[in-house]
């Protein structure tokens, strides 16, 4: 037990003092019927050698992106994590922080998330991000909530081109205020503008795109604005930050709220979680918006300081009236993504864009070349495709797998008219080595 | 601590100098580099993004002097109620960074995330006997999605049995999401008030317990550090009426291997990993809050479920009554890796020896601080203790004062107005990881903070001095609210 401190001796001193017999006699409100009669049924104590033995042995059941060439994506993706980022934010001075609700003993925490907000704002081209929430979904969920009761109307409008897993946690959170949602059909890969046009109406409250979308293709972003603003309803792009330092900004193609997942920006993927849930919205609705947001200020000598602001949203405060729920953020993710982009800085972030894309385009080529096989859209693409294939995509990935190729994700699991297609995504962390690799063993699959 | 005046006041942005940088990216090896080749025009970024140009020196020496102007359970003793501010273990954080746990990729074939799975699996399964429930979700991401989680099921229960029932009953003392989460879910609340120990007044649930209510929401044990002793009584009461019963775990930590919520009839029940089970709170996050169910509330599980299939662990998609999902993977696996590492660290007689000590911490501090501010309560407490510092308020010294104090007497600040039930609340939560040694410490400041009330205030009012920062200014941060940098030729 060497989590706790006091010895034996401690403890009866302590108990003397405060007049008990023993830890029994505290825990007299308790009455019998309530007690557990047994000890817990877990498995006995180990040693620590013998757990990280356990851990590593079970742990290397797992292809992990080290060992494997990772060309998954779909919301996580394998990017770059400079070496800095673990060990800043395994200092215990931030890790083992809470939230910073005493701002005099907390300046570390809120300064970095003042960072972090100019930093997001900015890729989104919006006014104002918040601290995060929970990931790219909760928060796309939590914008749809927002421009519901902004807008006070009851139907959202969500593009077929919004990633599945995202569309399925609006759906839950939707559930308890009996929300509409409609879909949106895709033409080849981007949303359907006239079958989109037929949609959005007076009821709609927001019309939800995602950029690039799901399938890597690029919406017209500026365009589904016009139609969601011509019929009074928010336009939400959902969006990953990574990829905002080379493309056009949400914010500047009309965007009313910009949500995304910001996990490739410097949080390693582990198995999906935690994330990083980023959100930014117009300055006309900063006291609408969910999640925690730092602001400066002055101390009483005038000397600039941060603080937690206009938590008059938030449920500590606000209980059931609250903009939100969520009071557990991703705080030290956020510091993550912080750290990342200073040190990608204004030219390395654009970098790694402009490095996915190539080496996409390269890879989408290579793997178009291959006989039966091709590019399920012809919508232009970032970092992201979907590929077309004579086999059954589960078997290519299990075959792939062999060489050591995390080959991309089927997508039979989201939507059955997509049931001989795989989503492959290439980062800047591909060589050209791995691609061909790939497309050897794609050839050699499909043959 | 870093105390030298003046304080370090720089944002990454005001190190920024043009040409530096501290990334390393390789160059291209494909043919075509060049965006502008591969993209349509109107899809690239006219003007870079504003984004600092920093060296990697730059960067490490102003995240670790960030880091100084913090206080962290590392460095300090962190006294904050409700939150259970325990010490992280090291080795949790090696778990989690190996790289088959922390370089896997969510939608990894499952045949290739068998360990990943199996962690998942036995974690719940852990969970679910230390709390005596049938199943756990491990998905919800925090405490708050976990009750989100967790009504909705009750929701989704009440409905398919045909009933449409629209209020949940949550006492006065509760926690802010409680009533935030249920609203979410659709619910109405009706608040209930709680006699001064913070128990449930039974006269008026009866009242309220109408075939209209979905489920009551406590804490247990409470808001103010007591065990709810009537608790069979209030789990029966509402089950006799239809109603499910939801308990808030924020304060497990007092009770483990010594009740068992399942045992005493709720039907849910959320944990809070950063609290009991030592994930780290990271400055507000990522937390995890899995959330345990009894048998027949099993069909609404979020999706997918985690199951074991013979030797082969999968994920269950195929679940038509499923509340559905709530984040897009299957759960703060990174937080999942520690709590397992810790549960598999403590073993069963560890596990209990932390609830035993967490309230032997908190009936020391009790019993020391019990003649210089009064109790919320009579009696005994569990893992946390409630003062009032209402004597102190009639000298001028508020609880918010009183924590700027202990600020700079070297300790982080109790929990304070909180239980919304306490007047001037400063409520202390010290943990079973601290010693004798420490929580003397911390009475003799508070000790010596209710002398300085009666002989000095003025020093309190001026607290804090040795931190970064003296008292801010927070209405004018509401007022005019400032939430980025702005260059100074933006300004």
């Amino acid at each position: 037990m060497r989590y706790i401190s006091n010895t034996a001796a401690q403890q009866r001193e302590m108990l003397a003092t405060i007049g008990a017999g023993s830890i029994e006699d505290l825990l007299s409100r308790i009455p019998t019927k309530a007690r557990l009669s047994h000890p817990l049924n877990v498995p006995a104590a180990m040693a620590e050698a013998d757990l990280v033995r356990h851990l590593r042995r079970l742990s290397a059941k797992n292809a992990n992106a080290d060992d494997f060439a990772c060309f998954l994506g779909a919301g996580s993706y394998d990017h770059t994590v400079p070496s800095p980022i673990n060990h800043l934010i395994s200092r215990g001075e931030f890790f083992t922080a809470y939230t910073p609700y005493q701002p005099e003993a907390s300046q570390g925490t809120l300064r970095s998330i003042f960072e972090y907000q100019t930093m997001m704002a900015e890729l989104a081209g919006m006014d104002v991000a918040n601290a995060s929430l929970y990931d790219g979904a909760s928060s796309l969920a939590e914008a749809v909530l927002m421009a519901h009761a902004v807008t006070e109307r009851n139907t959202t409008v969500l593009s077929k081109g919004v990633n599945p897993l995202y569309r399925q946690v609006v759906e839950t959170y939707v559930e308890g205020p009996g929300l509409r949602l409609r879909s949106a059909a895709l033409g080849d890969g981007a949303t359907d503008l006239d079958a989109l046009r037929k949609v959005v109406n007076a009821q709609t409250a927001a019309v939800v795109i995602q950029y690039p979308n799901f399938f890597g293709c690029l919406e017209d972003v500026k365009a589904v604005g016009e139609i969601a603003h011509a019929a009074g309803a928010l336009l939400v792009v959902a969006a990953d930050p990574v990829n905002l330092a080379l493309l056009t900004p949400p914010g500047a193609l009309g965007a009313d709220i910009v949500v995304g997942e910001g996990q490739g920006l410097g949080v390693p993927m582990t198995f999906g979680g935690p994330n990083l849930g980023v959100f930014a919205v117009k300055q006309e609705l900063v006291r609408r918006m969910p999640g925690r947001l730092v602001g400066a200020t002055v101390d009483l000598d005038g000397q600039r300081g941060f603080v937690l602001t206009l938590q008059t949203r938030e449920q500590h405060i606000r209980r059931e009236k609250a903009t939100s729920n969520i009071c557990t953020n991703v705080a030290l993710c956020a510091l993550m993504a912080t750290i990342h982009v200073a040190i990608m800085g204004k030219v390395g972030l654009r970098k790694v864009g402009e490095l996915s894309t190539a080496k996409a385009h390269y890879a989408a080529e290579a793997f178009g070349k291959i006989p039966g096989v091709k590019l399920k859209f012809s919508a232009p693409f970032f970092k992201e495709f979907a590929l077309q294939l004579p086999k059954s995509p589960e078997r290519v990935v299990k075959r792939l797998l062999k060489d050591r190729i995390l080959a991309g994700v089927p997508l039979k699991t989201f939507d059955r008219a997509y049931k001989d297609c795989l989503l492959v995504a290439v980062t800047e962390k591909r060589t050209r080595e791995e691609i061909d690799a790939y497309a050897a063993a794609l050839a050699a699959a499909v043959a | 601590m870093h105390t030298a005046k003046p304080a370090y006041d720089k944002l990454i942005f005001e190190l920024s100098c043009s040409g530096r940088h501290a990334y390393s990216l390789p160059d291209c090896d494909v043919p075509v580099a060049d965006p502008a080749q591969l993209l349509p025009k109107e899809h690239l970024r006219e003007t870079p993004a504003e984004l600092p140009e920093v060296s990697e020196v730059d960067v490490i020496r102003h995240y670790s002097r960030l880091s100084q102007m913090n206080y962290g359970v590392d460095t300090h003793f962190y006294p904050l109620g409700s939150c259970t501010m325990k010490y992280n273990p090291k080795i949790n954080e090696d778990m989690a960074r190996l790289p088959g746990f922390a370089r896997l990729h969510p939608l990894a074939p499952e045949a290739s995330a068998q360990g990943a799975l199996q962690l998942m699996y036995e974690l719940a399964q852990d969970l679910a006997e230390i709390s005596g429930m049938d199943h756990v979700s491990l998905q919800p991401a925090a405490g708050a999605q976990g009750e989100l989680a967790g009504v909705l099921m009750i929701r989704a229960y009440h409905l398919s049995r045909g009933e449409r029932r629209t209020k949940v009953l949550i006492p006065d003392s509760a926690h802010g999401t409680n009533p935030a989460s249920t609203a979410l879910a659709g619910f109405s609340v009706v608040e209930l008030k709680s006699e001064p120990n913070g128990d449930v007044d039974l006269q008026d649930l009866e009242q309220h317990l109408g075939d209209d209510v979905a489920a009551f929401m406590i804490t247990q044990p409470n808001t103010l550090g007591l065990f709810e002793s009537k608790i069979h009584q209030i789990t029966e009461m509402c089950h006799a009426k239809g109603v499910q019963v939801y308990m808030d775990g924020a304060n497990f930590n007092a009770i483990l291997g010594i009740t068992r919520p399942g045992d005493l009839g709720f039907d849910v029940c959320h944990f809070n990993l950063h609290k009991t089970f030592t994930t780290p709170h990271g400055g507000g996050g990522p937390g995890a809050g899995p959330v345990g169910i009894k048998a027949h509330l099993a069909p609404f599980l979020p999706t997918p479920v985690v199951i074991k299939d013979g030797e082969e662990y999968a994920l269950d998609w195929s679940r038509p009554q499923s509340i559905g999902k709530l984040q897009a993977f299957w759960g703060n696996f990174g937080m999942l890796v520690r709590a397992w590492t810790y549960i598999r660290t403590m073993g069963p007689d560890g596990l209990r020896a932390v609830s035993d000590n967490a309230v032997l911490n908190a009936n020391y501090i009790l019993k020391r601080l019990e003649d210089h501010y009064d109790r919320s309560a009579p009696g005994p407490c569990m893992h946390e203790c409630v003062l009032s510092a209402r004597r102190q308020k009639k000298l001028g010294v508020s609880a918010t004062d009183i924590a700027k104090r202990l600020l700079d007497l070297g300790f982080y600040a109790p929990s304070t107005y909180f239980p919304l039930i306490v007047e001037e609340a400063l409520m202390i939560e010290p943990t079973e990881t601290e010693s004798k040694e420490t929580l003397d410490e911390f009475c003799d400041a508070m000790i010596q903070i209710a002398r300085e009330a009666q002989e000095n205030p003025h020093l309190i009012h001026e607290a804090p001095v040795t931190t970064p920062v003296r008292r801010l200014d927070q209405t004018g941060a509401a007022r005019q609210p400032r939430l980025k940098w702005t260059p100074p030729d933006r300004t």
